[in-house]
């Protein structure tokens, strides 16, 4: 399991598109993606329930990645929050 | 064989098999299921539709727009399969014993109310997404089709009647002809179906069943006549008329590339009426000289949302670009009484069709205007802001662009005279300006024969209009369903209406007419009939 802290920059937090590009990159791999903010957590292939967290710009989120091919998956998910969020 | 007779509202003869418009449900059926397992799997199987014909959508957008447009539907597509909103019609459907469109009615409900109260405009506005995918899951379960029509065929459609928006979605390869229970005349089926040059018979009541549905029907629009299962004769002979009328169409083919002069010399433009950028080739391929009337609304009642300026920036730089160096006159938007828009949430009206519409909207609403108005004092210093802001950002525009209005009330053409000094062209809708001059609902099919845009009130309403607009070098055109009747193209002459514009395929016959008149012989006699005592329409 490995996780990364990550600050919101994109001004309207995690929206529909990218949350969707999200579901999208995070299928690509067998480990499971948790997106945590506070004391909420959800499975990031959820994407309604992932918009419903209401992410916005300067939030803190912990993504956590736990799975057979967790390395390659958290090397990719980071390159993601960061070029998306 | 079975005959209907109803009004025929647009000429030709068709036959085809006849098949039922599909609505959406308003309400939608609850009740308790006792088959958990088969509910589960109808609700899956209509999910699994709703995903394919999502990725449709996407490849769809992707082709014509690129990946950005089609990320909509693939979002929407995530939506659908999402795991919590599944679980939760799961839970509805095997917990509850709820039928599976009630429990995606309760889900979404749910589910956008999540997205509702956010305190996030972006988020709260999801809440649509929301109900837009489930509707299309809910609209599969109940057996509704998009656009409402699914048939391999061409068939003759037939409704109780249309709605405008309705009308701007169908799948007009499909259509053959059009038959309504209701509906006038002066109704959005029939003018489609004038455009698309298609029969259509209004007015049949219960005469037409659902039963007969899918049975093979000929419909005659100059008699109004609307056969099922047809006899050998009655079929011959209404083939024989369909042949008949496709010759005379060849007949007037011939007067392509001809003037729209009288005998005697006097020349009348010929202009089209258009809802939409694809209409076009039609004008073109009829002949038409320019377009007299580009309906923008249609532009409207298209999204589920306002459009935005590119967009409409678009449509009219189309339209404009394919009509090359012919004449294009923009009607601003016009919606409000029969015209309705969901996200315009026009409060509901006791009398619509005076009330909130139109110009009336604009002028309240100037967000609208903005992105697409112009008309009288209001209008045109509104239009000289927006020329101020294009130069402040360097955009650059056509500043000889005339300015008209319609005249579509009869304060318009009373005051005439004084508007005739504030714009280049009068547009003369005789739809609008018979209802209300006659103060006569053209909507209300028991009012009809009242409805008589003959009446010499009408008409010398038109010929003062005319004298004040030429007094002050104004020009006049008549873009109502009028301007195609060729029992009035003589008056029209006579009065010196400078262009009728009509539907495409009125053109071709309009011009014929043209051709055939000698104004000098007629002139007196029209003039005098709209003030004889005689004439006691």
């Amino acid at each position: 399991m490995k996780s990364f802290e990550y600050v919101i920059t994109d001004p309207v937090g995690i929206h529909a598109r990218p949350a969707g590009i999200l579901v999208k990159e995070i299928k690509k791999y067998a480990s499971t993606v948790t997106v945590a903010k506070g004391e909420k957590s959800v499975n990031a292939l959820k994407l309604m329930a992932l918009m419903g967290m209401g992410i916005k710009q300067g939030d803190t989120v912990k993504v956590t990645v736990d799975g057979a091919d967790e390395d390659t998956a958290f090397a990719a998910i980071q390159d993601f929050f960061k070029n998306n969020f | 064989m079975i005959s209907i007779q109803g009004k025929g509202v647009s000429t030709g003869v068709a036959m085809g098999p006849l098949y039922y418009y599909q609505r959406a449900k308003s309400t939608i059926r609850r009740y308790e299921v006792a088959d958990i397992e088969a509910e589960w799997n109808r609700f899956k199987a209509a999910q699994a539709k709703a995903i394919e014909q999502l990725g449709a959508l996407a490849d769809k957008a992707r082709e014509e727009a690129g990946d950005d447009a089609a990320m909509l539907f693939e979002t929407h597509q995530m939506m659908a399969e999402d795991m919590d909103y599944e679980e939760a019609i799961e839970g509805l459907i095997k917990e509850s014993l709820l039928n599976a469109e009630a429990a995606v009615t309760d889900t979404a409900a749910q589910f956008a109310d999540m997205f509702a109260q956010m305190d996030d405009s972006y988020m709260q506005a999801r809440a649509a997404d929301v109900k837009d995918v489930s509707g299309r899951i809910i609209g599969i379960l109940t057996g509704v089709v998009q656009g409402g029509i699914d048939s391999p065929v061409p068939v003759i459609l037939a409704a109780d009647d249309l709605a405008p928006s309705e009308t701007v979605q169908l799948d007009k390869s499909k259509i053959l002809g059009f038959v309504t229970e209701g509906g006038s005349g002066s109704s959005h089926t029939a003018i489609l179906a004038r455009t698309m040059g298609i029969p259509a018979i209004i007015g049949v009541g219960d005469q037409l069943k659902p039963e007969y549905e899918g049975r093979e029907v000929i419909v005659d629009g100059s008699t109004g006549a609307v056969v099922v299962d047809a006899d050998e004769s009655t079929r011959s002979m209404l083939m024989a008329k369909r042949e008949e009328q496709l010759k005379r169409q060849k007949l007037l083919e011939e007067l392509k590339g001809k003037e729209n002069v009288t005998r005697d010399g006097q020349k009348i433009k010929v202009f089209c009426n258009i809802g939409n950028p694809e209409d076009v080739p039609v004008v073109l391929s009829n002949d038409g000289g320019g377009i007299g009337l580009f309906r923008s609304e249609f532009l409207y009642l298209n999204c589920s949302d306002y459009p935005t300026e590119d967009y409409q920036f678009e449509a009219y730089k189309k339209v404009l670009s394919d009509m090359g160096d012919k004449e294009v006159v923009i009607r601003t938007l016009d919606i409000g009484a029969d015209k309705q828009i969901d996200y315009f949430e026009l409060p509901k009206e006791e009398n619509p069709a005076m009330g909130n519409r139109a110009l009336r909207i604009c002028l309240n609403r100037p967000e609208i205007l903005v992105t697409s108005v112009w008309e009288v004092k209001e209008a045109r210093k509104m239009c000289e802001l927006v020329k101020k802001e294009l130069t402040e950002e360097g955009k650059p525009f056509a500043d000889d662009v005339q300015i008209g209005i319609m005249i579509e009330t009869p304060a318009a053409a009373v005051m005439s005279d004084r508007l005739a000094k504030l714009v280049d062209f009068f547009s003369c809708g005789t739809n609008d300006l018979t209802q209300y001059t006659l103060a006569c609902d053209r909507q209300n099919n028991d009012l009809g024969r009242f409805f008589n845009p003959h009446h010499p009130a009408v008409l010398r309403l038109l010929k003062m209009v005319c004298d004040n607009a030429h007094k002050n070098g104004v020009w006049v055109g008549i873009c109502g369903e009028l301007g195609a009747d060729l029992d009035l193209t003589e008056t029209f002459l006579s009065i010196g209406i400078d262009e009728l514009s009509v539907s495409p395929r009125a053109v071709l016959p309009l011009r014929q007419k043209i051709r055939e008149v000698t104004v000098s012989e007629v002139k007196e006699k029209v003039l005098a009939d709209l003030f004889s005592d005689e004439n006691t329409i």
